[in-house]
């Protein structure tokens, strides 16, 4: 990998020359692991590790899942009591691959919104943050159809609102929505599509990932001052680093110890808390359960869907404009699409030449504000819609919208921020001391 | 090949766009079926046509029957609620959301009153009194709740729809009226959908 001067492979023995000059697969893992990486990442940078390990995690439960799982409309909700009740041990596959779907987006949430504080997005990790988003995209479909799977009331009528997004297109909406079901409404056809491309997405995620970590490695991780490591020199990379093995990978893998306990504490105890009762009832298209609500990681995005009614000023101003092709159920949509391509767009809209939000002091209220929105979005998606609920959920949509489009542009022009630290060794030798500088590891 | 001037490069050019335009067919051709494949398949595409007893249907009632994979509300209503829909229907078409009747069995810029969402009476029984339309919620399809809302209609637990006594919407996200399935009747007491 370019970037930070370090030292590369060097095959010692024959076997391992003859090997490098064919295949240099053993230089290729080694140069990733042990990629320079700023010494000074707080605990904010162990979330990338535990995505990994989900990933891992849901693949291979998934795979054993599948050897006992029928996608029929009439087996599916039979064959998911049967791997509960008869298969060995097959309850708990199932409740860590359910509560894994839910550490995986806890864990997803959490990297985000690191990027977001620290300028992580930011020249030149742009296609990091973007290939980032799009492996969200990929997890957030991946969910989804996962969780029409057990065929319960829930994963039903999951299944008709989400696909009924599609049908708001103008035009060509109701096509696109009978292609996706492969019938008038949500049924066996659904059902197999939704497991076939359910099985194929985690692999499209798990090549994405690669791409991620190839970009972040040619780029270098970002640290919590957003100050470049030095490339001036090798033994001034040296100043600013430590390779990822061994200390990054125990600093990890100690994070991730800790919270799969509390993982283990769930899957184990309560493994139902975060599903919802409904679907243990199997789905039953003549009627709708009483208040929908998806998992809880599309909670957020759920209530700006819900945000945007006919009565709200803008909506009636966009059917305006538009002659009507943009009707209150598709502005709808939009908002919730567009909420996430606001996300993505962070890296153009952020006009601050200061990355990290630790030397920014206005910028830090505005996200502080942002989380604290990001979890009102989360309860009002999980309220039924009425008042007050709706008008919070207006609020607090429109907020998420002014924070990339309006908050980001006007800050990076009107904050004065405060001065960074030159290197990341001063950072650190003020943080953990001078002694400790010395720990650099003995060539 | 780079170094051929223009003058040369006529017979090269014609077969370059051939042969790329070749290309471009083929990717399509294979690519189509692989599109296709998730239309909906012969056996749902067989419209099917059922027919549907009405005769233990009272007045002040409504069945729901499953029609293509999605539910069809059969509401017998009484004389009350035919005299409560025809005076929404005097405040008039043009101050609802959806001024359209979204009857298939009508014209399609046909105006949303009650007279062009009901159907036609059998013999003996007044005007309006049966109303067929689809269970499925115009916003994003969840199945609305009878006897409900805020105009004595339908009511939408999703999203808080509120369809009035002729299934048309007055508040709430969905932006058009319940639609009517081509329905007729086979004899006073059975009704054909589709």
């Amino acid at each position: 990998m370019s970037g930070i001067p370090h030292d590369h492979y060097e095959p010692k023995t024959n076997g391992e020359k003859w090997l490098n000059s064919r295949l240099p697969i053993v230089g290729l893992l080694y140069d990733t692991l042990m990629i320079p990486t700023p010494k000074n990442l707080n605990w904010w940078w162990i979330w990338g590790i535990v995505l990994a390990f989900c990933l891992a995690l849901q693949i291979v439960t998934g795979i054993v899942l599948v050897m006992h799982y029928t996608p029929h409309v009439d087996l599916a909700f039979a064959s998911i009591e049967h791997i509960m009740r008869n298969v060995n041990g097959g309850y708990m596959l199932r409740y860590i691959h359910m509560n894994g779907a839910s550490l995986f987006f806890v864990a997803v949430y959490i990297h985000i919104f690191r990027g977001l504080f620290y300028g992580s997005y930011k020249a030149p990790r742009e296609i990091t943050w973007i290939v980032g988003m799009l492996i969200y995209l990929m997890m957030m479909g991946t969910a989804f159809m996962g969780y029409v799977l057990p065929w319960g009331q829930m994963s039903f009528w999951g299944a008709t609102v989400i696909t009924g997004l599609f049908g708001a297109i103008p035009f060509v909406g109701d096509a696109i929505q009978t292609w996706l079901l492969g019938g008038p409404a949500v049924d066996n056809a659904t059902l197999n599509r939704f497991f076939s491309l359910h099985y194929l997405l985690p692999f499209v995620i798990a090549a994405l990932v690669i791409v991620h970590i190839w970009a972040f490695h040619t780029t270098g991780n970002n640290n919590p001052t957003g100050v470049e490591v030095r490339r001036t020199s090798k033994a001034d990379a040296q100043k600013d680093t430590l390779p990822f093995w061994p200390y990054f990978v125990i600093k990890d893998v100690f994070a991730l110890a800790v919270i799969l306990v509390v993982f283990w504490a769930i899957v184990g105890y309560m493994p139902n808390y975060l599903g919802h009762p409904d679907n243990y009832i199997e789905a039953n298209p003549l009627v709708t359960p009483a208040h929908i609500v998806p998992e809880w990681y599309f909670l957020p995005f759920y209530a700006i869907l819900r945000a945007f009614t006919g009565e709200v000023w803008v909506v009636q101003f966009a059917s305006f404009v538009t002659g009507g092709i943009v009707d209150a159920k598709f502005f709808g949509v939009l908002a919730m699409f567009g909420a996430i391509v606001a996300m993505a767009l962070a890296p153009w809209l952020d006009t601050s030449t200061v990355r990290s939000g630790t030397y920014r002091p206005m910028f830090k209220w505005w996200f502080y504000l942002l989380i604290i929105d990001f979890f009102a979005l989360m309860w009002l998606g999980a309220m039924p819609a009425e008042e007050p609920y709706a008008s919070f959920s207006l609020i607090a949509s429109a907020y998420w919208f002014a924070y990339f489009f309006v908050i980001l542009p006007i800050l990076g022009v009107i904050e004065k921020p405060e001065l960074p630290p030159e290197t990341i060794e001063e950072d650190f030798n003020a943080h953990y001391g001078k002694a400790d500088a010395d720990a650099t590891p003995a060539e | 090949m780079s170094h051929a001037e223009d003058h040369e490069g006529t017979r090269r050019d014609f077969l370059y766009y051939v042969a790329g335009g070749a290309g471009v067919v083929a990717t399509g051709a294979a690519v189509w079926p692989l599109v296709n494949q998730m239309n909906p398949s012969a056996d749902v595409q067989a419209l099917s046509s059922i027919r549907q007893d009405v005769s233990g249907v009272e007045p002040g009632t409504q069945l729901t029957v499953k029609w293509l994979g999605k539910p069809v509300f059969i509401r017998h209503r009484t004389g009350a609620e035919i005299q409560e829909a025809q005076e929404q229907d005097a405040e008039g078409v043009d101050a609802l959301p959806d001024p359209l009747a979204r009857n298939l069995n009508l014209n399609a810029d046909a105006p949303a009153t009650d007279a062009n969402r009901v159907m036609p009476s059998p013999e003996g029984e007044a005007p309006g009194a049966w109303i067929v339309q689809m269970g499925v919620c115009t916003h994003l399809g969840c199945v609305p709740l009878g006897d409900a809302g805020d105009f004595g209609g339908w009511f939408c637990p999703c999203h808080g729809s509120h369809y009035d006594l002729a299934g048309r919407i007055r508040k709430g996200p969905a932006p058009e009226n319940l639609p009517i399935p081509p329905v007729e009747w086979v004899d006073d007491s059975t009704i054909k959908l589709g």
